[in-house]
């Protein structure tokens, strides 16, 4: 069967996905299955071809399986957010359209991405003027005390960070490209550890400091977590030296043990982390009342979860038991209604995307090619271990999204234009010479 | 770079691991500690969504139902208020309150909610419980109210043969609809008839009586001097008005309660087997009643309120614990189930607030059967025993509750409380009529009497309640 046709086949189970979620949904609503839930899975069906039709024709060798898991992970996000709040799922559902038009334009205007590292420098500087903008006054926003959010007024809000992470993957898959050979062959060894050289690792050493600077900044761990993390990856895939990461995480581990004990509301994040179930923090204001709830939710979830919709989401009174159910808390949503087995379901499709995404990198005939699948799949696997982490209490919680589940334009927005590049790299790939 | 590659993504698979490990910590392994965590409320958010199935009287009257409330949520409401608070208690999930019935029948009335769950969730929009059918008799229990008078006391009804709880009353009380805040000095949740610890007085010689005969050391024709005062426990004890009676049977020292008499015996029979009685009545243990454990007081001798002495101790005065003092202390509904275990031929049936439990499309869940608690006494010990109590009423302390055509069996107490000299009294009354074939069982406690008896307080109450049930065909 040909690659197209089992990407084809694979939007099946996706679209039964969404049927069922909203049938599930509609059941649990008004105790009657609507024919409602059989258009939404009809549209959803339908956006889901008309993008494999448009692969099929500028992508035919394209990897068949990341568009379906993708499907698949954006049809279970609209029923999870619909079930939250239907009134987001409807924007959820535009922005998706909207998202999709950018993956094709995207794919139109990038057929040949490498052309891309012609402009590296340029790509880099608005990633890094991306960030800076939800701290200028005006348009910026904070949430919870972190800066993440640009907001132009009567227009819409963005998350510059989704679309910054992108920049900075191909920034440093080129720069990487480039310098590879030098950071390897001009390596001192000292103490019996490779140091690379200073010159051609000093970038390397900017995005470290733009890291941290994002951290005090604007107070965005998750991002910087993320963005530090995918460096790292993209480091060692290059120069295959295990000393420049270890060298990487020593310095980022003693930058956020700085931070985390001297940045008064970092310190309030490891703190509700440690101790969540400490009365005090959890009454207290910005305290742990949502790191607790999140485990107290996965605790009602157990093996199988109470069932879709059955979730407590609201106090009778009004007030959230779980704050940002939508977002930052779908995780937990989700193992409460699907228990774990729905839970790893999840995480799983999500390593399969990732899996994909490296099988990419495996597969291209050209450092930057590779470099940049790379960076896109580690990024991508980074944002969800970051906040299913911080969900789970694995690590301090911060405000990233889950992508394609979470709701958020800017997620999936982006998101869906890492799985264009990531398509273009595997299409390039599999290209006869 | 391909190892590189591959390295890295077994990194991103031990990622990963945490964070299923992670979810599985939350979701299994500490599932259970969450879940009762007393910060989390979601279980109690879930009991609100619950439907509790009513609490019903034997004739079918709404003492307990459930109303909607904002948000999906559910509440209780008690149209019998204070008639019946004290055996249905309150349910009041929000704060995670509940009292009587409303808690020891909680998992009956929130119903079977299993965990289990599809993917759809519970079918069923809305969780509803079973109702909870009780033996309790709303005439018996309104005559409760109106021969109280106001008066703070017990009265509590069971029928002998099978442990059924027709009435159960105490003043003060309280409107369950509203309960009382802890510093209520009018109202008050504490339920007398199981919580309340009384000086039953005389009315505990049927439990001497019973040893005595039952072990085979006396007969009711046993005569026993009944001079006054004698030293009992190095303490001189004096009849009532100081009498001395001279030789009198035992039935004539039950009929006229002669204190003397009984502190003889009772030292006769010895601690071993009056304490061995006491167990078989249901003394030295919470009585085996449906109702939370945290309301039901045990019966013992107490060194002090709060310090009951050992069973059997060797510093316990078995003298007077046979006349119901030296610390004898019991509830209403202790005395209740010595009158039943009479009634009943000797044997002692397990006191039931619980008649039935019917789910929502009427199909009888549970019954509950009657079992016996134990076995008191032989039945011509009973026989003998009911044919002194018999006498008390027809002419002894007990004429008051003489309710003509129908024999009774009783035993008036008059305890002295209050500092020595004072004239305060707390007038009890234990009864079960009709004599020859109980029907019901009857004890009647008055907090605080001045210078009232049994006979002459508590009797007129017994007769009162006594006379709604056997009309109403109890």
């Amino acid at each position: 069967m040909s690659a197209r046709n089992r990407e084809l086949l694979g939007l099946i189970p996706a679209s039964l996905l969404v049927t069922a979620g909203f049938a599930g949904v509609f059941i649990q609503r008004s105790n009657a299955l609507s024919n409602v839930s059989l258009t939404y899975g009809a549209l959803f069906l339908g956006l889901c071809i008309a993008a494999h039709i448009f692969i099929r024709f500028t992508l035919p060798r394209a990897d068949p399986y990341m568009f379906p898991l993708v499907a698949v992970l954006a049809s279970f996000g609209l029923v999870m957010v619909y079930r939250i709040n239907p009134t987001l799922a409807r924007q959820q559902a535009q922005w998706f359209v909207l998202g999709l038009f950018l993956f094709a334009a995207t794919i139109i205007l990038l057929r040949d991405y490498r052309k891309l590292e012609r402009y590296r420098y340029i790509i880099v500087l608005i990633s890094l003027g991306l960030l800076v903008l939800p701290r200028l006054p005006g348009i910026g926003y904070s949430a919870n005390g972190a800066y993440l959010g640009v907001r132009i007024p009567g227009l819409f809000v963005f998350q510059p960070a989704e679309f910054a992470k992108i920049g900075l993957v191909i920034f440093l898959a080129s720069y990487l490209r480039d310098t590879r050979q030098v950071l390897v062959q001009g390596g001192r060894r000292f103490l019996g550890i490779t140091f690379p050289p200073l010159k051609q690792f000093g970038p390397v050493i900017v995005i470290w400091g733009l890291a941290m600077a994002t951290l005090v900044v604007l107070s965005d761990t998750g991002s910087s977590v993320m963005f530090y993390g995918g460096l790292l990856a993209m480091l060692y895939v290059a120069t295959n030296r295990l000393s420049f990461v270890v060298i990487g995480l020593i310095a980022a581990g003693i930058g956020f043990w700085y931070l985390g004990t001297h940045i008064p509301h970092i310190h309030a994040r490891v703190e509700t982390w440690l101790h969540p179930l400490n009365p005090t923090l959890y009454h207290a204001p910005l305290g742990s009342y949502q790191v607790a709830n999140s485990i107290f939710a996965q605790a009602a979830g157990g093996l199988f979860g109470q069932g879709f919709g059955q979730a407590q989401l609201t106090l009778p009174g009004g007030g959230p038991l779980l704050p940002f159910p939508q977002t930052d808390m779908i995780y937990a949503v989700i193992t409460d209604e699907l228990g774990l087995f729905g839970a790893v379901a999840v995480l799983i499709t999500y390593l399969l995307f990732v899996a994909r995404g490296f099988k990419v990198a495996l597969l291209a005939r050209d450092s930057f090619s590779t470099l940049l699948a790379v960076g896109l799949s580690a990024m991508f696997a980074l944002q969800v271990f970051v906040i299913v982490g911080g969900v789970t209490r694995v690590i301090p919680l911060t405000g990233v999204t889950l992508p394609f589940i979470s709701y958020g334009g800017s997620s999936i927005v982006a998101n869906l234009v890492l799985l264009a590049l990531l398509l273009l790299v595997s299409d390039r790939a599999r290209r006869p010479e | 770079m391909n190892a590189p590659i591959a390295r890295l993504f077994g990194v991103v698979i031990l990622l990963f691991a945490l964070l299923v490990l992670f979810t599985s910590r939350w979701t299994v392994f500490e599932a259970s500690s969450l879940n009762n965590n007393t910060l989390n409320v979601r279980t109690l958010l879930d009991e609100l969504k619950i439907k509790r199935g009513r609490i019903l009287a034997a004739d079918g009257t709404v003492l307990a139902k459930s109303v909607p409330a904002p948000g999906n949520t559910w509440s209780r409401t008690y149209p019998t208020g204070r008639l019946f608070s004290q055996p249905v208690g309150f349910s009041i999930a929000a704060k995670s309150e509940a009292i009587g019935l409303e808690d020891s029948a909680g998992a009956d009335l929130r119903g079977i909610q299993t965990g289990l769950s599809s993917i759809f969730g519970q079918l069923s929009p809305r969780p509803v419980g079973d109702d909870v059918y009780t033996t309790l008799d709303p005439k018996g229990q309104r005559s409760a109210i109106q021969a109280l008078a106001g008066m703070h006391g017990s009265v509590v009804a069971l029928d002998p043969s099978t442990g059924a709880v027709k009435v159960m009353y105490a003043n003060p009380g309280y409107d369950n609809n509203n309960p009382p805040s802890s510093n209520s000095t009018t109202d008050t949740t504490f339920n007398r008839v199981t919580q309340g610890h009384y000086a039953p007085g005389s009315t505990f010689k049927i439990v001497t009586a019973t040893a005595a005969i039952d072990s085979g050391m006396y007969t009711p024709n046993s005569v026993i001097n009944g001079n006054s005062p004698i030293t009992v426990s190095g303490v001189p004890l004096a009849n009532d008005g100081g009498k001395s009676w001279g030789p009198q049977t035992l039935t004539t020292a039950m009929t006229y309660s002669i204190n003397t008499i009984f502190a003889q015996v009772a030292e006769h029979v010895g601690r071993g087997t009056m304490t061995d009685y006491m167990k078989r009545f249901g003394f030295y243990s919470k009585p085996p009643l449906d109702y939370p454990s945290f309301q039901l007081a045990i019966s013992q001798p107490y060194v002090t309120p709060t310090r009951a002495y050992p069973p059997a101790s060797r510093d316990e005065d078995i003298g007077r614990i046979g006349i119901g003092e030296g610390g004898l202390l019991v509830t209403p509904l202790q005395m209740a189930m010595v009158a039943s275990a009479v009634a009943d031929g000797g044997t002692l049936m397990t006191p039931h607030l619980i008649d039935r439990v019917v789910d929502q499309d009427g199909r009888t869940v549970r019954t509950t059967n009657p079992t016996v608690y134990s076995h008191v006494m032989k039945s011509s010990t009973a026989a003998e025993v009911t044919r002194m109590m018999e006498k008390v009423v027809e002419e002894g302390t007990g004429t008051a509750v003489q309710l003509g055509g129908i024999s009774v069996a009783g035993k008036t107490g008059t305890a002295q409380i209050g500092p020595n000299g004072s004239n305060l009294t707390q007038p009890a009354f234990v009864a079960f009529a009709p004599a020859d074939h109980p029907k019901i069982a009857i004890a009647v406690m008055i907090d605080e009497s001045n210078g009232g008896f049994g006979g002459s307080v508590a009797a007129p109450i017994a007769k009162t309640v006594l006379q709604t049930l056997l009309a109403d065909g109890a």
